[in-house]
């Protein structure tokens, strides 16, 4: 092999202009602001950071799907929707129905993943843009979550037939999935989170398929004509995507001890600017499981300081907004 | 030269990095009135650079630009385009839904007060058109024209302008810089470019013309100026100077054969297409873009197809790939077992390889490295059980840029990065890599140096050798009279002619591109 172009620069060089770099970057930043304002020593506590992972951890399942939708060039606008299904059918099936544990935790799997491969199936068969098949899935998957749930938030208060409610108890799994290991340390729901990290990121960079999402979002035309099963492949992709929802779905019901068809509104823009923030591009082809982390890390780092600054909602709003910018924008000097 | 032709300008010790690696050093150029000054060098060598430097695309270089006698420096295209130059760029710059007034119009519209005159704008545009001996509905969006003449409002959309203001009586366009114009051009419109640019030089205009086709060169210049690896090589006038020197100043050695075609043994036949047509959105009764279509290709042989843009040879190849999927008809053989092309996958298990004619839209997936482009079509190959092995698919990679030459930092690197030659080889390392029975050229040699396109005939050779059948369309007249051992012409769908080897000859395959009856 001939080699052209001589390195100019080392390695490290390069390494600093890279994506990863600036997303730890931006999380520095966030962190170092963390110690200047930590509220009485606040942010030096591990209880502080175990509460925001914990805050972030379902919007971080969702962010993990959503990368691979964006990665094929996508978006997947119906997450918050599906998590909303998914917790109310969960919440039915155990507290309600009394079904055991992992057989309610498959149908929900079931339940999400199928509403996903929905939207995938639209947009891969029938070529109906991403933004278009998931908005209609976010309404649909609404809908559906209200009609199961008679429009009632689904809680252990059940009403018995005189008509009067009683309150039955939560069942294990609730229990368990909002409680708190490694001496009180770390939540499970956490954990949860990890493990979807995990499992993305052996998608993405060990398996075929992974390489298939980057090699569709990065160039779909050249990749079907590689013989990618570019239909295939992005119904995967969206069903992973609703998959993802239903678990962060299972988590939020045990978070909220209920299910709540009005659950997940505007968690997809939640998902979207993690993975954004994280430097994944929208554009498809580029991007990164660990930057999706980087860019969940960032966002509640910002909220937590905020909130234990006690800012109010209406500021930390907008300074959410102009960091998002900020973020992006600092993502996008090169040179 | 005469000594009256007044300098319009120097471009002196340019130079130019790109994230750290230097493209352009010491380089300089100069251009005079009346003269086409033809820029000439491999891939890479920076004179794509060079031009964008002089029409404000980039900024950031050292060195003296004189326009004239008057010392300049543009920050941008449009205070280029004020001082009279005008670059039409390799890639084009057309935004395919906006209609064709529009894209002639971008940026510098025609207005009375805040309101756009659509109508003004509508008569220059059909007016600068005409002056290119083009017809069109200047309403119709971009898009729905072929490639070849949207590159031909592209060179209206730099050139057109300079009709007008000479009338005008006002500063007129005094540089036209076109890069690679007639890549995507049939020989007629290449014919009406050059029509166009003999009437820019008698007007005093200078034009400087990048281009990789030989023949293009020798038609055109007056004065070659080489560069290569981002140094000047030489200027020298056109005529008197010998081709072998000029392609040694190019490639930095000499290249013995232009076309080194060895004959391989041919055997049995591997692919046989029978009766194919491909239907249009009428159906089976619509207006067919390939009719009726029937040939055979033999193991070693390389059948070359001739055509103008529209002959519907590019949509046969699709068509045999499975691109088209249902709306095709007709009867496939690949090695005596009928094939049936549904999809792409399909026939990439069947041993087809298709190299399509754009590499950027659909040959490489840019953002990915040299490996996993090259491991693309056949990654089943390289992930048993779903699992990937990036060991086995670097080795594979490595193998392939060995024998294909390809010049690269690392196989790590995104193929964004590198020159269009090397970017070419990637897509045929990615089509080797599969091991097929039946390789599909659809101009392999496009926008690819003189260095890199013998290395492509080298290969076409080996893999002829091998037993692979080879089907190659290119609009290059040398090339294909030099490749193919046999030549077919389509004519709007349809072959309208066969050649041997020994009878073809150019002025037959263009008469029969042409639609015209030709005996064999």
């Amino acid at each position: 092999m001939i080699y052209e172009h001589a390195q100019s620069k080392t390695r490290i060089v390069r390494w600093l202009y890279s994506p990863t770099a600036r997303a730890l970057g931006a999380l520095a930043v966030v962190f170092v602001l963390g110690i200047i304002f930590n509220a009485d020593g606040a942010f030096l506590n591990w209880l502080t950071h175990r509460d925001m992972l914990r805050a972030v951890s379902v919007y971080g399942i969702l962010a993990c799907g959503m990368t691979l939708v964006i990665i094929t060039g996508g978006i997947d606008l119906s997450v918050g929707s599906i998590l909303a299904l998914t917790a109310v059918s969960f919440s039915l099936l155990t507290i309600h129905r009394g079904i055991s544990a992992p057989l309610a935790i498959v149908l929900c799997l079931f339940i999400g993943a199928a509403c996903g491969a929905g939207s995938g199936l639209l947009i891969a068969r029938f070529s109906i843009q991403p933004f278009i098949a998931t908005l209609a899935m976010m309404v649909f998957a609404r809908g559906l979550g209200k009609l199961i749930s008679g429009g009632q938030k689904i809680s252990t208060a059940v009403q018995i037939p005189d008509g009067s409610y009683s309150y039955v108890e939560a069942p294990q799994i609730f229990t368990f999935l909002n409680s708190k290991v490694a001496g009180d340390n770390i939540s499970v729901v956490t954990l949860v989170f990890l493990v979807c990290l995990i499992i993305s990121w052996i998608l993405l960079t060990k398996l075929r398929p992974g390489r298939y999402i980057y090699a569709i979002g990065g160039n779909e035309a050249a990749a079907r004509l590689s013989g990618v099963p570019v239909s295939a492949v992005k119904t995967l992709a969206y069903g992973l995507s609703g998959l993802f929802c239903a678990i962060a779905g299972i988590c939020q019901a045990s978070q909220e001890l209920q299910g709540d068809p009005e659950a997940g509104i505007a968690y997809e823009l939640s998902a979207i600017a993690m993975v954004v923030i994280g430097g994944t591009s929208l554009r498809g082809g580029r991007g990164g499981i660990w930057l999706t982390l980087l860019g969940v890390l960032t966002i509640g780092y910002l909220e937590k300081i905020l909130s234990i600054n006690a800012v109010g909602e209406d500021k930390r709003l907008m300074l959410t907004g102009a960091i998002i910018i900020a973020a992006v924008l600092f993502q996008k000097t090169r040179k | 030269m005469t000594q009256r032709q007044k300098r319009l300008l120097k471009m002196d010790r340019i130079c130019k990095a790109f994230s750290g690696v230097q493209v352009l050093s010491d380089v300089g150029f100069d251009l005079y009135s009346g003269e086409v000054h033809v820029l000439a060098g491999e891939n890479g060598a920076g004179k794509s650079t060079l031009i964008k430097i002089l029409g404000g695309v980039y900024d950031d270089f050292t060195g003296q630009i004189h326009l004239g006698s008057e010392p300049v420096r543009f920050k941008s295209v449009n205070e280029a385009f004020a001082k009279g130059i005008s670059i039409i760029h390799q890639e084009l710059s057309l935004v395919g839904p906006m209609s064709v007034a529009e894209n002639i119009f971008l940026g510098r519209e025609k207005t009375r007060g805040l309101w756009l005159d659509k109508t003004l704008m509508a008569k220059h545009a059909r007016r600068h058109l005409a002056n290119l001996g083009l017809d069109l509905d200047v309403s119709r969006p971009v898009a729905d024209y072929p490639l070849g003449i949207q590159q031909m409002i592209e060179i209206c959309k730099g050139s057109g302008t300079f009709f007008r203001q000479a009338k005008d009586g006002s500063d007129p366009l005094r540089i036209i810089a076109m890069d690679e114009p007639t890549s995507a051009l049939t020989e007629p419109e290449v014919e009406k470019l050059f029509g166009i640019i003999e009437k820019l030089k008698n007007q005093g205009c200078g034009i400087i013309y990048i281009t990789h086709k030989m023949e293009e060169i020798y038609r055109l210049a007056d004065r070659i100026t080489v560069l290569r690896d981002g140094r000047h090589i030489a200027t020298a006038a056109a005529a008197g100077l010998d081709k072998d020197k000029l392609i040694q100043w190019m490639v930095g050695r000499e290249l013995n054969q232009q076309f080194p075609r060895h004959l391989a043994k041919t055997g049995e036949v591997r692919l046989e297409v029978r009766n194919f047509c491909i239907h249009g959105s009428g159906g089976k009764t619509g207006r067919r873009s390939v009719d009726n279509v029937s040939f055979r290709v033999r193991a070693g042989e390389i059948l070359g197809i001739a055509g103008l843009a529209g002959s519907g040879r590019s949509q046969l190849l699709g068509g045999i790939f499975g691109t088209y999927g249902k709306s095709v008809t007709g009867r496939i053989k690949i090695d005596g077992k009928q094939f049936k092309p549904v999809c792409p996958k399909k026939a990439v298990k069947a041993g087809i390889a298709l190299l399509t004619n754009d590499r950027k839209e659909t040959g490489l997936v840019m953002e990915m490295n040299i490996v996993q482009n090259t491991t693309l079509a056949s990654l089943s190959g390289f992930s048993p059980g779903g699992w990937l092995r990036p060991k086995r698919e670097t080795a594979a990679a490595a193998k392939q840029a060995q024998s294909l030459q390809l010049k690269a930092a690392s196989l790590d690197q995104p193929v964004e990065s590198l020159s269009g030659g090397n970017q070419q080889k990637v897509v045929i390392a990615k089509w080797i890599q599969t091991d097929p029975a039946i390789l599909l050229l659809d101009e392999p040699t496009r926008g690819v140096d003189v260095g890199a396109k013998h290395e492509i005939y080298r290969l076409m050779n080996t893999w002829s050798k091998k037993g692979i059948a080879i089907v190659l369309i290119t609009s290059e007249m040398p090339e294909l009279l030099a490749m193919s051992d046999r030549i077919i012409v389509m004519h709007r769908g349809r072959i309208t002619a066969e050649f041997s080897r020994d009878s073809a000859t150019q002025e037959k395959i263009l008469a029969a591109a042409m639609g015209e009856k030709v005996p064999a």
